[in-house]
């Protein structure tokens, strides 16, 4: 069991949770994930570990509330223990000093899944650009966070009621066109959003990883569940992954592979709904 | 004593009709009546080659000579000087292969049911309600660390702890039981009777550590860090094998062990109850023919599939499953495609697996297996109508482990490199035994690997020597 330490609703559809899991604490590096398992007849999500500390034992997650699973994990409060925290999973992403500047980009909850990566590129002491989307203002998460350490920090709204009117590659473009001199560019949030992402970046050829959200079950490679295709193979997101080279991933079989399951997900959601009594928790 | 007019007694089974139906066992078991008789079938050879055919040389006759004469505590106990889990090897073992083809009744007349003895006292002693505790030699102060709970981790850590060293047993999953609890379906292998033998484990001091994926969580090297002077590698097999043809990542495509895993670890079979999803649809193939092959396509006509066919590119004479497990298919109504194999899937618009082309197959030359090797027959291709495919042809080996575990050598297929005697890998301190070692096998040869690797690290602890 594992004990929820902290928990604050940071949007109206993400909690910040903080839990206590004092081995995978120590362990995890950025890029790193966990699965959760809520209770014994629960499904295994994967969840980036969004920060960590060592001496406290916990680590901090971001979750967004989409279907029964994050949904029920939603109503959950400081006190209330998870069945099972397993990590941390996944390669660690590769850091290394760049010769141009970085450039995150996040859409939605992804802005807490980049959150570690960009602060050890600031720490090693590359130039961190962070461009953060959102679908609108109240759902706008951490820009203080990055502001407090990013060289540049740039927010945009589908609706534009705060920052640039558009989607992250409006605001992308412009600094591709300016011939910036970036080194690499991480992109991290929906798979349609990862997809733009790449296609724009691929005609100004600038390495652009990106990090994908399969369907998992396992993850230390025994199901095959996640399985995505790059540069024409097939490969384990949860092995070989997360991150991949955003110019060779197949987005529409990742679109198609990620909608597997949504009819059953939906009756999942609506059952759990009745339940509760239709309210968010 | 023994009466050659006896016939083997049948095992009862729930009907084909009703068993489909259901997840709940297919096999009863036998009553004591029906144990006793069987059990007056065994002469009590002098030289018994039953021994010689278990992998873990249980005193077959003295514990039928037990069973007959209804002291069935007794029985149990001699199983379990050297098998921990006769509740699952009774079930499971391919009895057929090993301890029963040997049997001399079977020259005669069929072999004693060898296998459905050992079963039938396991299942007496959880009716009794009793869980005799093996004993303990006192603690002797050393550590060791068993990575990975299937049968091979299972045994080297009752071992180890009965000799008296403390153990602690670490599984990436959050149940442990390996391929017993997320690959061998309820209908063959209750899980009550997997969760009990690891209960008593707890019971006779192994902490049993789930939720705890080494080579990400701790590597082997740390956990000598954390004072483990051992270290067993019992990881099972890993990463499933698929095809690599047109189509194979379409939605609706399975692995085996995804499959499995969604119906027996998570219980997708009782969705929306469970959160696990799965879907089936009206017609399943499963492509392969061993034992995998066969507990998939099974569950899938539990899981409400209308047509659930094996796609198997030999005949059936060359295919891998145990006997009765192709019988118990048939009888539900497993349609079996012999000489063919799939070329390639095709999808609909929304990415999902909507047909199958099929390629006929001939049986040429052996192979390096001994089995006559599948021949194309050209022109031969046909298309079928399918909403699943389980890829059901086997798996590669992890690489969680090997990869961060320097001086951890592993052969061309990526397993490990162990002594066959001893278990030894090429890395001190560290033994490795079962799947990822000798590939997809059986749980009893997993079982006798982990029998020797224990004796050799008691050895390890107690003398210091490598
Ligand atoms: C490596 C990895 C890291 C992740 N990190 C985070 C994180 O830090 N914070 C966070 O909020 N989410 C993260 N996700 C996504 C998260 O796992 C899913 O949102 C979650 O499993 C949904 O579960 P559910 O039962 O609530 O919804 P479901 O009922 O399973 O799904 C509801 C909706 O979400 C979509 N969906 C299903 N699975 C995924 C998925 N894996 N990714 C995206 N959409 C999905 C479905 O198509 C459906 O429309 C991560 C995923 C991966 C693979
Ligand atoms: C569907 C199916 C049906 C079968 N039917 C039969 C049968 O009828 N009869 C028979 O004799 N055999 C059968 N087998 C084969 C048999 O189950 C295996 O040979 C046997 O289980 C192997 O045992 P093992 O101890 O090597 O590992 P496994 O049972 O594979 O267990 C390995 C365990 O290690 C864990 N693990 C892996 N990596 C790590 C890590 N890095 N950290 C922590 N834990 C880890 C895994 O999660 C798993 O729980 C079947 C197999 C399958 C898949
Ligand atoms: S363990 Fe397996 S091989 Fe040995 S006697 Fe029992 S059923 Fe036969
Ligand atoms: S070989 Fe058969 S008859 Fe002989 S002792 Fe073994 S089980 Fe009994
Ligand atoms: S999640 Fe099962 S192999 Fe990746």
């Amino acid at each position: 069991m594992f004990k929820i330490v902290e928990r604050e609703r940071v949007n109206p559809v993400v909690n910040k949770f903080v839990i206590e899991a004092p081995i995978i604490a120590k362990k995890r590096e950025p890029g790193q994930f966990v699965i959760f398992r809520l209770h014994e007849k629960g499904e295994r999500i994967p969840i980036t570990i969004a920060d960590a500390d060592p001496d406290a034992g916990t680590i901090t997650v971001y979750v967004q509330e989409l279907g029964k699973t994050t949904f029920q994990m939603g109503t959950m409060q400081a006190g209330d223990e998870i069945a099972d925290v397993v990590g941390p999973l996944g390669n660690p992403t590769s850091i290394e000093k760049l010769s141009g500047e970085m450039f995150v980009i996040a859409g939605g909850v992804g802005a807490a899944e980049v959150l570690p990566i960009a602060r050890k590129h600031k720490k090693i002491g590359n130039k961190v650009v962070a461009i953060l989307g959102f679908r609108s203002k109240d759902i706008v998460i951490l820009e203080d966070e990055f502001r407090s350490f990013a060289d540049e920090v740039y927010i945009t709204t589908d609706d534009g009621s705060y920052g640039r009117e558009g989607f992250v590659t409006t605001e992308l473009k412009e600094h591709l066109d300016k011939g910036r001199n970036i080194a690499e560019i991480l992109a991290v949030g929906p798979a349609i959003m990862m997809k733009v992402v790449s296609d724009l970046t691929r005609h100004y050829k600038i390495k652009t990883m990106v990090s994908l959200n399969s369907i998992m079950i396992d993850a230390t490679g025994m199901c095959g569940v996640c399985r995505v295709e790059v540069g024409g193979e097939t490969r384990y997101a949860c092995v070989h992954g997360p991150e991949f080279d955003g110019h060779k991933v197949n987005f529409d079989l990742l679109l198609k592979r990620l909608a597997s399951f949504k009819e059953e997900e939906k009756i999942s959601l609506e059952r759990y709904q009745a339940a509760v009594g239709g309210e968010d928790g | 004593m023994a009466d050659a007019k006896i016939p083997r007694q049948a095992i009862p089974k729930q009907t084909p009709k009703d068993r489909v139906k259901n997840f709940n066992e297919v096999a009863l078991g036998y009553t004591p009546e029906l144990a006793q008789l069987e059990a007056q079938r065994c002469i009590q050879c002098k030289k018994p080659f039953c021994i010689e055919g278990c992998p873990v040389e249980i005193d077959i006759p003295a514990f039928i000579k037990l069973i007959k004469e209804g002291d069935f505590e007794g029985a149990l106990a001699k199983i379990r000087e050297t098998n921990l889990l006769p509740g699952v090897c009774g079930r499971v073992c391919p009895q057929e292969e090993q301890c029963e083809k040997v049997c001399i009744m079977a020259r005669r007349f069929e072999p004693v049911a060898i296998g459905r003895l050992e079963r039938f006292v396991a299942d007496w002693e959880i009716q009794q309600n009793k869980m005799d505790l093996p004993e303990i030699a006192p603690p002797t102060g050393h550590k060791v660390a068993v990575v990975g709970s299937g049968p091979g981790g299972l045994t080297v850590a009752a071992d180890l702890a009965k000799l008296g060293h403390k153990v602690t047993l670490f599984e990436a999953l959050h149940k442990p039981g390996g391929v017993l609890v997320y690959g061998i379906p309820e209908f063959r292998l209750p899980k009550a009777i997997v969760a009990r033998e690891c209960h008593i484990l707890e019971e006779i001091g192994v902490d049993i550590r789930t939720d705890f994926v080494v080579g990400r969580t701790a590597s082997v090297d740390e956990l000598f860090e954390m004072e483990y002077e051992a270290v067993y590698l019992g990881l099972g097999a890993g990463l499933p094998w698929f095809m690599n043809i047109p189509g194979e990542n379409l939605v609706g495509v399975y692995s085996a062990n995804e499959y499995l895993t969604r119906i027996n670890l998570m219980k997708a079979y009782k969705f929306p109850e469970y959160d696990t999803p799965i879907r089936v649809g009206d017609r399943v193939i499963v492509v392969g023919g061993g034992n995998v092959a066969m507990d998939s396509v099974r569950s899938s006509l539990r899981l409400g599939a209308k047509e659930a066919h094996i796609i198997y590119r030999r005949s059936r004479k060359e295919m891998p499953a145990r006997n009765e497990e192709i019988e118990n298919a048939e009888a539900e109504g497993v349609v079996f495609n012999f000489l063919v194999n799939p070329v390639r899937y095709i999808g609909n618009e929304q990415g999902r697996v909507k047909q199958v082309e099929l390629l006929k197959m001939e049986l040429g030359e052996p192979d390096a297996s001994g089995r006559r090797r599948p021949v194309p027959i050209e022109g031969s291709e046909y298309i079928m109508d399918i909403d699943t495919v389980v890829v059901a042809i086997g798996n590669g080996a992890n690489p969680l482990v090997p990869s961060s575990t320097p001086g951890l050598d592993t052969n061309k297929w990526g397993y490990i490199v162990a002594d066959t005697e001893t278990g030894k890998t090429t890395k001190k301190g560290v033994w490795a035994g079962g799947d990822i070692v000798t590939g997809a096998a059986t749980v009893i040869l997993a079982m006798g690997a982990g029998r020797k690797a224990a004796n050799s690290i008691h050895e390890y602890l107690t003398t210091g020597e490598w």
